[in-house]
């Protein structure tokens, strides 16, 4: 082989901004083929993608509307993945969250108070925590993977979500359709800023991101977590519980992925309906590896994975490119930033003796 | 209906919905088993059952279109092996993208396909045998690709625990340093597993197009690769569990089915969490033994290899 | 963004001076189309975008049509709709129950723009409602299905258990039995629109237990083709289905939303368009039959046809009394029959269908 790939005795900090410079100059050139191959214009194309979606504030907010709920699971996520927990359920956590915190309303939609909110709030972390709680304890107690039981709750949780809107949580004023009553105002997130929609959960989102990284950072919880994630023996060597870290995750994940689902329905959807997410607990774990399970990294992350949703509804609309290319699109663009992140902790290295590039 | 006839139909529609989680299953087992998690089974399927499908309609051959089917799965379980292995990408990421990816290229493919009947793969009929009452519909009627997936199943644990090659594959899963050092590509031999995975994918997805429903439709996998994924877990990476568990889950759907058409007073949605819950107490009730999983588990399973220089 | 005004202006000048010149598809020409599912559905959303086809033929390319499919429920949805209306769309379908709410958000801030929604119930000065009569379709092939039927059980996939679907399989039941008061009804509820393989397995299931005609309120032709295999009849849903079943279909309820879309498209460019409620049925054109099936008799054919016409003209309504709950209770009395809002909200089965309706 002429080429090797050689690990780097540190990884690059420089790599760190590097890479992802380098996926989206890739991303350019092969898109552009892609583009000209679907007869559209591929400058065109790509700035449908890129620019116009948030080229007016109304598209910047919804932006951050989109990629709050990315960001809120993919954060939660993200301390399970470092402890090597292997948590994939979050979709079913938000949604549980959803219907813990929403039920909130639908039991006390005639109550107008300012506590009804954080009550709410809360009770959506209570619920997407005890989602994530079920698989800790079969884990813990049972020794059932992770991967198997938080999935499977996720199909438990939409078809719960289901019957509750087809049945006892319907709206007594809407003539039968699925839908709970929407949300009176004291139930509903407030607006940051007048004519958007961007509401209070992005900056539940903001607080999550810093939290995280303040506890991952600084608190002996957080410690633990890198510590078994990243060398399990030396962990319980040093004393630390598997299970405390077990139960922390999915607890903790849970809960995120619970606000998230709350601040959905109580934010940009405003009432419950059948399906309130579109897969925003699986997209996010695609987030989370992309941000390099790093908070900071996992909020450009969330926003570039948001970005691609909403690119991929103006090129339908302005070049009339079928949802499949956006797909494809979405597909290539993370291809390209997982491959070039390589670069990080490894460098090509010719098979030339003594001759280095990286 | 008296005695056990009424049993057939059910048996019948119970392997039909089986067979696709039976291919994707074994297939992405033999990935896992090498130690790579490739979560795009979904995608797999999709560009397998729509590479198949076009096949059939334009050659009308079967033989062909399975085999259109596995090469387009294995195509993108390569893509995927690029990533991972050569470029050493994170697996669970480049597998939901792979997802993401197959689900959008099936579609772009399949766009002019859509509303095209084909006829389904014929069931084999083997004489006197298909007669006989009860088993003899159940056994000997099914088409090709049902008793392909149950010999593969067959093939995989034989090859897994009877062969040095899968000697080879289990030590590449379970310690990929250990295999390095005694001189085992495992690059290579990883390769092979992520390309098998996808193959079979592929012909989970033409079965999926050519004989459970034949037709091409947008997204018409509808969540299988998850399913299939959740099986292996299931199955504590033994293939014949993964038989075992693909039935069991066909099983119940198809059964809550009959409990609603026989008027069952329960509310559907709490009848259709039914395989997933059991599929979950059947993972409680085998996972206790402990030792047992381990020594089927891959250890390394999602971790990335670079040989030491 | 003045020259956008500008130019928008320009373009509302031109289209109320009536000078649809060709190739002047200025910002106010377009008319925007939000799917709930993918064009290659096969189904609902399908036979939305043949009918958006059918407006770009019906102005001969002098007016550009967009959509955006798979467009998910919630929060997506009004990011598009008023995506389309502030990007100059003239009009815009919004086609699934779900857009309600959004539809009417985008609405009010954009009054300028027209709005029609599918199915749903919520309306305002520039926002319409339309919606067909499927039931009508669904109580002639009901008498169809109770004259073509042996084992006298007609089985029935359905979505999930909304008033629309109860609707279609109360319409069913009421039809069968209007011909033959042996017929029962079996519902297997896949709660899915869309997944081939599980519908086909719940008609599957069905067959199982005796029915020998299978109707479905689901998007894929899967039951039908099981149908088709198992040798029993079937009824094509959204689209005529014939071509995956020649043998099993009876005949197939169809969606024909063209002449409403070209019509309404029509009126919001000269002018005329009102904001307005229409639930129509086979008078209007937007409920259709496929051709009947060879193999069911020419009286039955007849029959068939006598009672499209009927309802046409409004001599037979499908919910005319007398006819009764479930329980065996009088739902409606001889004479009467029930209105709009009690169909709009159904939730409840009448006679002879088997099984609780989930609530």
């Amino acid at each position: 082989m002429l080429l090797k790939i050689e690990k780097r005795p540190e990884p690059s900090r420089k790599m760190v901004y590097v890479t992802p410079v380098l996926a989206l100059l890739l991303t350019v050139v092969t898109s552009m083929a892609l583009f000209e191959f679907l007869g559209v214009n591929p400058v065109e194309a790509l700035r449908n993608f890129f620019i116009v979606p948030i080229n007016n504030k109304y598209g910047a907010t919804e932006l951050l509307v989109k990629a709050t709920p990315l960001i809120l699971c993919a954060i939660g996520l993200s301390v399970g993945f470092r402890a090597n927990v292997w948590n994939i359920g979050a979709e079913g956590q938000l949604t549980f969250g959803a219907i813990v915190g929403g039920g909130v309303f639908v039991y006390f939609h005639d109550v107008d108070s300012v506590f009804l909110l954080p009550i709410m709030i809360a009770m959506g972390a209570l619920g997407g925590a005890i989602w994530g709680g079920i698989p800790a304890f079969l884990k813990t107690r049972f020794n059932a993977n992770e991967i198997l039981t938080s999935l499977m709750l996720v199909y438990v949780a939409l078809l719960l979500l289901s019957f509750l809107v087809h049945g006892p949580w319907r709206d007594p004023d809407g003539f039968n359709f699925p839908e709970s009553r929407v949300f009176s105002d004291s139930a509903t997130m407030p607006v940051l800023l007048e004519g958007t929609r961007l509401h209070f959960g992005t900056i539940l989102a903001l607080l999550a991101v810093f939290g995280t990284w303040i506890m991952l950072a600084k608190t002996l919880v957080g410690f633990q977590v890198k510590v078994i994630g990243a060398a399990p023996k030396a962990g319980a060597y040093a004393g630390f519980s598997q299970k405390k870290i077990i139960w922390f995750s999915l607890l903790f994940g849970g809960a995120l992925a619970g606000i998230a689902g709350v601040s959905e329905v109580a934010g940009p959807v405003g009432q419950l309906l059948p399906s309130i997410s579109p897969g925003y607990g699986f997209t996010a774990i695609i987030v989370a590896f992309l941000g390099r399970l790093h908070p900071a990294g996992i909020i450009f992350a969330g926003l570039l994975m948001a970005l691609t949703y909403l690119g991929g509804e103006t090129a339908q609309i302005n070049l009339g490119l079928p949802v499949a290319v956006t797909g494809v699109f979405q597909g290539m663009v993370l291809f390209y930033l997982l491959a070039c992140d390589v670069l990080v902790n490894y460098r090509f290295r010719f098979n030339k003796i003594g001759k280095v590039t990286s | 209906m008296s005695g056990v006839e009424w049993i057939i139909p059910i048996l019948l529609t119970v392997i039909t919905a089986a067979t696709p989680l039976v291919f994707a299953g074994i297939g992405e087992l033999v990935t896992e088993k090498s130690g790579v998690l490739n979560l795009g089974v979904e995608g797999m399927l999709l560009v397998g059952a729509v590479a198949a499908f076009v096949t059939a309609t334009v050659t009308g051959n079967y033989f062909l279109a399975v085999a259109a089917g596995a090469l387009a799965g294995a195509f993108l379980a390569f893509l995927f092996g690029v990533l991972t292995l050569s470029l050493m990408a994170n697996q669970v990421a480049t597998g939901l993208a792979l997802t993401l990816f197959g689900v959008g290229v099936s579609a772009l493919i399949g766009q002019d396909f859509v509303g095209i009947p084909v006829d389904a793969l014929p069931k084999l009929a083997v004489p006197g045998l298909s007669d006989i009452p009860v088993l003899g519909p159940v056994l000997f009627g099914q088409d090709a690709l049902v008793y392909l997936s149950l010999f593969m199943a067959a093939l995989v644990s034989w090859f897994l625990y009877r062969t040095k090659g899968g000697l080879i594959l289990r030590a590449v899963g379970d310690s990929h340093n250990a295999a390095h050092s005694i001189g085992y590509s495992v690059i290579g031999i990883r390769y092979l597993a992520v390309m098998f995975g996808g193959a079979m994918s592929g012909v989970g997805g033409a079965y999926l197009s050519l004989a459970y429903t034949p037709m091409w439709a947008e997204n018409m996998t509808a969540g299988r690769g998850w399913i299939a994924l959740a099986l292996i877990v299931f199955a504590t990476w033994k293939p014949g569990l993964v038989v075992v568990g693909a039935y069991m889950f066909g099983g119940i759907t198809i059964l809550q089915l009959h409990a609603q058409a026989a008027g069952l007073d329960v509310p559907s949605q709490i009848l259709s969490m039914l395989p997933y819950l059991a599929t979950v107490v059947v993972l409680v009730l085998i996972s206790k033994d402990e030792s047992r999983i381990r020594k089927h588990a891959p250890a390394c399973i999602g971790k990335i290899f670079h040989p030491a220089a | 963004m003045k020259l956008k005004n500008i130019a928008s202006l320009m373009g509302a000048a031109v289209v109320a001076g009536g000078m649809l010149a060709a190739g002047s598809a200025s910002a106010q020409d377009k008319i925007g189309f939000v799917y709930v599912g993918p064009i290659g559905d096969h189904g609902w959303t399908y036979r939305h975008d043949v009918a958006r086809q059918a407006v770009e033929k019906a102005f001969d390319g002098k007016v550009k049509t967009t959509f955006v499919e798979s467009v998910k429920e919630g929060p997506d949805s009004e990011r598009v709709i008023r995506q389309m209306a502030a990007d100059g769309h003239k009009l815009i379908f919004t086609t699934s129950f779900g857009f309600m709410n959004p539809t009417i958000k985008v609405a009010k801030q954009f009054p300028d723009v027209k709005f029609e929604h599918a199915t749903g119930y919520k309306r305002a000065d520039n926002v319409s409602t339309y919606s067909a009569r499927f039931y009508e379709g669904r109580y002639v092939v009901g008498k169809v299905a109770a004259k073509m039927t042996k084992s006298n059980i007609i089985g029935y996939v359905g979505s999930f258990p909304i008033p629309e679907v109860v609707r279609g399989i109360n319409a069913t039941a009421l039809g069968a039995r209007s011909v033959n008061p042996n017929v029962e009804i079996k519902v297997a509820w896949v709660n899915t629109w869309y997944d081939p393989g599980k519908e086909g397995d719940a008609a599957k299931a069905l067959i199982d237990q005796g029915a020998d005609i299978i109707m479905q309120h689901t998007d894929s032709p899967a039951p039908l083709q099981v149908a088709e295999s198992r040798g029993v009849y079937g009824v094509g849903q959204a689209s005529d289905m014939q071509h995956f079943a020649p043998k099993a279909q009876l005949t197939a309820i169809i969606d024909d939303w063209n002449d409403y879309y070209v019509t309404r498209a029509k009126a919001a460019f000269d002018g005329s368009w009102k904001s307005q409620d229409l639930w129509g049925g086979f008078k209007d054109g937007l409920v259709a039959l496929a051709p009947y099936n060879e193999a069911i008799p020419a009286d039955v054919v007849a029959m068939a046809e006598e009672t499209r016409k009927a309802i046409m003209d409004g001599s037979v309504k499908p919910f005319a009394g007398p006819f009764n709950k479930q329980d065996g209770t009088e739902a409606v009395a001889a004479g009467a029959e029930l209105d709009d809002a009690a169909l709009l909200g159904m939730d409840w089965y009448v006679e002879g269908i088997q099984g609780k309706l989930p609530k």
